[in-house]
């Protein structure tokens, strides 16, 4: 008899298992630097800390079920959207369009959760974008308006819609991956781009030279992007009999894919940050800065990915 | 002890997930608080939520100690709101524009000789979302009378954006708390204490670099 629940495959919980065996390791890592340099290793401890809580979090969702997943990343994408309006200009008049675009989170995972692909795929695009400017024409307010219509659609794209695609991985048909079961195309996903930013950080900080983006983000270099890739595509070969239906000429792209994609995300955060002049978008999460700084990367990653893998497999 | 048990409850089961989950707090400087009193908070004023995020900073058996000082004229008008600006938060009620020979600051001078910490609003009123207006003059008069007792300036974005005054429908945003480095205490005058009150909150406005709210 099998201790787990019935929608998680034997391998996806090895790989949880696996998550949390790299992250004891971390700690040791973290707890020996603490000892010798307190001062210096500070951030790193706090960093590592949170992804404890993180990590518990995530895979407590997904052991609960889809359900739970869904209602999880419905409320990764609210936190995501306060702290993104949090950060940027808003408009007085504005204040009620934005409990318009609020509502749209709930609207949009109940498609997730009816898989209702049709629905899901243009609500946010197509409905949102064509309901909320006109709500803020009802309030009547012109001055600011592009703008204001602007980055309130951008805010919703990234934070709901491209993060609704992570949980839509969640309610495709369980019979085309076999080995990873229902959960399996999501835990590969976000372990992909959670690691992928992890080890471009590291190869960055090991071997990083030229920079890549030099006004929008001077610490990311061609060296971090490069070694980062290499690791999310070998971990993207290795994983992907365990938790999808990849070939492993598909995976190598999806890893390409995740590698490339993350990064992306990373630095158009970045640029947002820079614009309106703040290093972290937020103090949620201690040692990595706000929501927005973490989920960043998976706003580019999780849209892309869900589509190369919905075009080849479903 | 009846009045105890329901406040902690409605700060443990309403208030505390409202303050964050709907709003969520980036709080700088929350060591910074008085833990002790007799000792006052200074707080600008924008949303009836502020007063609710500067109890949650609180442990909640510590919260019976927290006074927020209110307008009697508008939160003792309606019976169920006096029962529960009285019993649920606990406010001290002040009486603006006393008459001739009553003392407004009786009750808060009360508390803090009890030992409480009080909070409160020097604007008066709620005002304009997001924006400080000039302080009224009973919190120096206040601080004549109390000496010793710390008075520490505290700066709250976002509530104002969240439910400014006038509205009913609470729109979610992150709020920051920005808690003064030292507290202000009676300098001998009180329009010089004023001022620099005035000015302690200026720049701790500044020092969050909020872009304006219109």
């Amino acid at each position: 008899m099998s201790l787990l629940p019935a929608h998680l495959a034997p391998a996806a919980a090895g790989v949880i298992a696996g998550v949390l065996a790299l992250l004891a390791a971390a700690t040791m890592v973290a707890r020996l630097r603490l000892r010798r340099d307190p001062e210096g290793a500070r951030e790193l401890w706090l960093r590592v800390r949170s992804w404890w809580v993180m990590v518990a979090v995530f895979a407590g969702a997904v052991l609960l079920g889809t359900g739970a997943s869904i209602v999880f990343l419905a409320f990764v994408s609210y936190l995501a959207l306060k702290e993104y309006l949090s950060l940027i200009p808003t408009r007085r008049a504005d204040r009620r369009v934005l409990f318009w675009a609020y509502l749209a989170i709930p609207v949009q995972y109940l498609w997730v959760a009816q898989a209702w692909y049709g629905m899901f795929i243009i609500f946010v695009p197509v409905y949102m974008f064509l309901l909320l400017p006109l709500r803020m024409v009802l309030a009547g307010e012109t001055a600011g308006f592009l703008r204001a219509a602007g980055t309130l659609h951008w805010g919703l794209m990234s934070t709901v819609f491209a993060l609704s695609h992570t949980a839509y991985l969640l309610a495709l048909p369980p019979e085309a991956n076999p080995a990873g079961g229902r959960a399996g195309l999501l835990l590969y996903l976000v372990l992909l781009t959670e690691l992928n930013d992890v080890a471009q950080y590291v190869w960055g900080r090991l071997l990083g030279r030229r920079p890549v983006v030099p006004k929008v983000s001077p610490r990311k270099t061609v060296e971090g992007l490069a070694g980062g890739m290499l690791t999310t595509t070998a971990l993207a070969l290795a994983l992907a009999p365990l938790l999808t239906p990849l070939t492993p000429l598909e995976a190598l792209g999806a890893g390409l894919l995740v590698g490339l994609g993350g990064f992306a995300g990373d630095v158009t955060l970045s640029a947002v940050k820079r614009d309106i002049g703040v290093k972290d978008s937020g103090t949620l999460i201690p040692g990595h800065g706000g929501i927005l700084d973490r989920i960043d990367s998976l706003t580019y990653t999780a849209p892309l990915f869900f589509h190369y893998v919905f075009y080849l497999h479903y | 002890m009846k009045r105890r048990l329901l406040q902690t409850l409605f700060f443990a089961l309403l208030v505390r997930p409202l303050v964050l989950v709907a709003l969520g707090l980036h709080v700088r400087g929350r060591e910074r608080l008085p833990r002790r009193g007799p000792a006052v908070i200074v707080a600008n004023h924008n949303s009836h939520l502020d007063t609710l995020i500067l109890m949650s900073l609180y442990p909640l058996r510590e919260l019976a100690r927290v006074r927020p000082v209110a307008a009697a004229d508008y939160f003792l008008r309606r019976r169920w709101l006096a029962w529960a600006a009285l019993t649920l938060i606990g406010i001290v009620p002040v009486r603006r524009g006393a008459a001739r020979g009553e003392d407004p600051l009786a009750g808060a001078a009360a508390a803090l000789e009890r030992g409480d910490i009080l909070i409160l609003y020097p604007e008066g009123t709620r005002g304009e979302p997001e924006r400080l207006a000039r302080f009224k003059g009973g919190v120096a008069r206040l601080a004549e009378r109390f000496p010793q007792v710390p008075f520490h300036p505290v700066y709250i974005h976002g509530a104002g954006k969240a439910l400014p005054k006038g509205e009913a429908l609470l729109v979610p945003f992150f709020c920051d708390v920005l808690v003064d480095e030292v507290p202000l205490r009676w300098s001998g005058s009180r329009r010089g204490f004023l001022e620099a009150l005035e000015a302690r909150m200026r720049v701790l406005a500044d020092s969050g670099g909020f872009p304006p709210w219109e």
